[in-house]
């Protein structure tokens, strides 16, 4: 009998006990949803946090030095809160020194932020982030202007009250209309756009575009943040190699400043985006471990219930067993039929959780702010799990069919 | 040993160990059947012909003796040799017919088919021409439950003849059958024998086995009498 033939026949039998074979192989089939949805899962967030989140919020060889962690990994204790809350904070001065003791080519500015309601002729938009930033920011960030300019270091310098602001802060407040060289009210004070952002979407939900960036030095100083404080001083090198060494400059200017001794510990921190990449990659660790543990369990008890379907159906069968001996199937022949039937109603299952699976990715994705990605070699392993289980649990039952004495299957009723 | 015998048995013996009990079906059964020879066997209950049926059709192997099928001998092979055997020497009726449920009629006259490694196509053609051969034309595509018992063990013929096996094995063929019917398939055993196949025939019926050239009659496990007849 050819291989044809033995998936012909299974297929045939599988089609004929629909219902019979959809709870046998609902094991093999949640196993592999799940394994696609999480895989699917997974590697979206991968993507999304080294691509966008780290890109986003920290950027591509940048450093950024502050009072303390913005990101932090895993449980922080009372005790280092409230020593991280004793630090000083990072002064205009601290910029101004660090910024002059680094002797690597580097692009440089300072962040502070707040969240405030802006007003436009009596409209409000709430909760906007407030930006006070210099002028290398946007450059830094690698931010294009949809609209419009930056402002420049003289703008900044002499406290000008210009702004820029993010693509879907314009169009919620303007419209169609052009926001360039209108006045908008950053908590009463007047402050003229310039220039507009291009959308850089959201991350996790929130909108990246809805903010402000004035000059660092302009009247919004008063509200960003405490007198000539700044939240943090982001570096950007030109490569890698040059982050480090300016990293490492800061580090030395500013144990300087604070006059630590080398048993002490920086009382400031110097963050880079690896370092909140290192959070997530623990996260996936976790997840990568669990994950075979969790699809294995759903296949084993797939494969026992498959096994468990497939000796009734030898059982049932007895008869067509000896019908088909007698007529000169050999033991491989009928070990063969069992085993492609047990296979393909495992592969069945798979392929039908593959479509689940990647059904729930795309909900996944449709209905929330998880990104979801197809892994292809998720698709792949599920379907060759699910035929590996399937054969590996009709083992049994097909040897013990194919053992069978024909005379005796026959009598069988 | 001529090119017309067929079927050539010498001291046949089957013991059958039953828990404690050891039963004698055959005691050394010596027998020679030719090419186109219809014959009969025959027997009371325990009398050892279902044991021969087995034997003579390949489906057990005797704990002593010799059986020489076509030339070959078959007494000592394994169950896949005897597996090929079966399917290229031997076509088997049997009483209930065992036909598969779910397959049409043609997919059950195909399987002797697929298990000889032979092409879809190739499948089809023989056997729609062997379910023609017993008049099925028109319902080769009926399950067995909507078939008549005649219609069903002219299918299991059917099937029997697909891979013109060397003789045609039957076990109490009408036993299932109302009167009328088993005439009608007396009356293609009959034709096909008229057309050059050879028929092995178990029954306990008279009447049945009168059709049959010759009759051989076991008891307890010997062949007990050896009779050529006028076939009905």
């Amino acid at each position: 009998m050819s291989f044809g033939d033995a998936i012909r026949i299974a297929l045939g039998v599988v089609w004929s006990q629909k219902m019979k074979s959809i709870f046998s192989a609902v094991g093999v089939f949640v196993g592999v949803t799940f394994l696609i949805a999480v895989v699917s899962i997974i590697e979206g967030m991968n993507h999304y946090m080294t691509d966008k989140f780290a890109g986003a919020l920290l950027g591509v060889n940048t450093f950024q030095l502050s009072r303390r962690p913005n990101f932090q990994v895993g449980n922080v204790s009372d005790s280092t809160w409230h020593a991280w809350a004793r630090r000083p904070r990072i002064t205009y001065d601290d910029a101004r020194a660090v910024v002059s003791g680094i002797h690597v080519p580097i692009m440089w500015a300072w962040e502070s932020q707040t969240s405030s309601d802006i007003q436009y002729r009596g409209k409000t938009a709430a909760r906007v982030r407030v930006l006070g930033v210099t002028d290398q920011y946007f450059a830094l960030k690698g931010w294009n202007f949809a609209m419009g300019r930056p402002f420049t270091a003289q703008e900044n310098e002499t406290g000008q009250p210009v702004v820029v602001m993010g693509y879907d802060l314009a169009q919620k407040i303007f419209g169609k209309q052009d926001p360039i060289n209108r006045t908008i009210q950053i908590r009463g004070l007047p402050y003229r756009i310039i220039g507009v952002i291009e959308s850089q979407g959201n991350i996790f939900g929130m909108s990246l575009d809805n903010f402000v960036a004035a000059p660092a030095l302009s009247p919004v100083k008063r509200f960003v943040n405490r007198p000539h404080v700044l939240d943090a001083l982001l570096v950007k090198g030109t490569s890698i190699t040059d982050m480090q060494a300016a990293m490492d400059q800061a580090e030395a200017v500013m144990r300087t400043r604070r006059h630590l001794r080398p048993t002490q510990a920086d009382n400031f921190t110097l963050e880079t985006a690896s370092g909140v990449l290192d959070f997530w990659s623990k996260i996936n660790q976790i997840l990568i471990i669990a994950l075979p543990g969790l699809v294995s369990i759903s296949l084993v008890v797939g494969g026992i219930v498959i096994m468990n379907i497939m000796l009734m159906a030898v059982a049932e069968r007895t008869r067509e067993i000896g019908i088909r001996k007698a007529l000169g199937a050999r033991r491989r022949d009928i070990l063969r039929q069992f085993l492609v039937e047990s296979a393909t109603l495992a592969t069945v299952g798979a392929s039908l959780g593959v479509g689940t699976g990647l059904g729930v990715a795309w909900i996944v994705t449709s209905t929330t702010f998880l990104p979801a990605r197809v892994a292809p070699w998720s698709i792949v392993v599920g379907v060759v799990l699910g035929a590996g289980v399937g054969i590996t649990a009709g083992l049994y039952p097909a040897s013990r069919a194919s053992r069978l004495d024909p005379i005796a299957a026959m009598r069988h009723e | 040993m001529t090119n017309d015998t067929i079927i050539r048995v010498r001291g046949l013996t089957r013991v059958y160990e039953m828990g404690s009990e050891t039963v004698h079906a055959l005691r050394g059964v010596d027998l020679d059947i030719g090419r186109n020879e219809y014959v009969a066997i025959m027997g009371p209950s325990g009398s050892g012909k279902s044991t021969m049926m087995n034997l003579i059709g390949c489906l057990d192997t005797p704990t002593a003796g010799e059986y020489w099928l076509n030339g070959t001998e078959v007494s000592r092979m394994t169950d896949d040799a005897l597996a090929d055997v079966r399917n290229r020497e031997i076509g088997f009726v049997f009483q209930t017919f065992n036909l598969l449920p779910r397959a049409s009629a043609l997919h059950n006259v195909e399987l002797p088919l697929i298990y000889a490694g032979l092409k879809t196509a190739d499948r089809r053609t023989r056997a729609e021409a062997a379910l023609r051969r017993v008049g099925l034309a028109e319902r080769m595509h009926h399950k067995p439950n909507e078939l008549s018992g005649g219609q069903r063990q002219r299918v299991a013929i059917a099937r029997a003849l697909v891979n013109d096996p060397s003789i045609l094995l039957a076990d109490e063929p009408t036993g299932n059958l109302d009167s009328v019917t088993s005439e009608e398939i007396m009356a293609v055993f009959a034709e096909l024998h008229g057309q050059g196949q050879t028929v092995v025939m178990v029954t306990h019926e008279p009447d049945i086995a009168e059709h049959a050239g010759r009759v051989v009659t076991l008891r307890d496990g010997l062949i007990h009498s050896d009779t050529l007849q006028e076939a009905a």
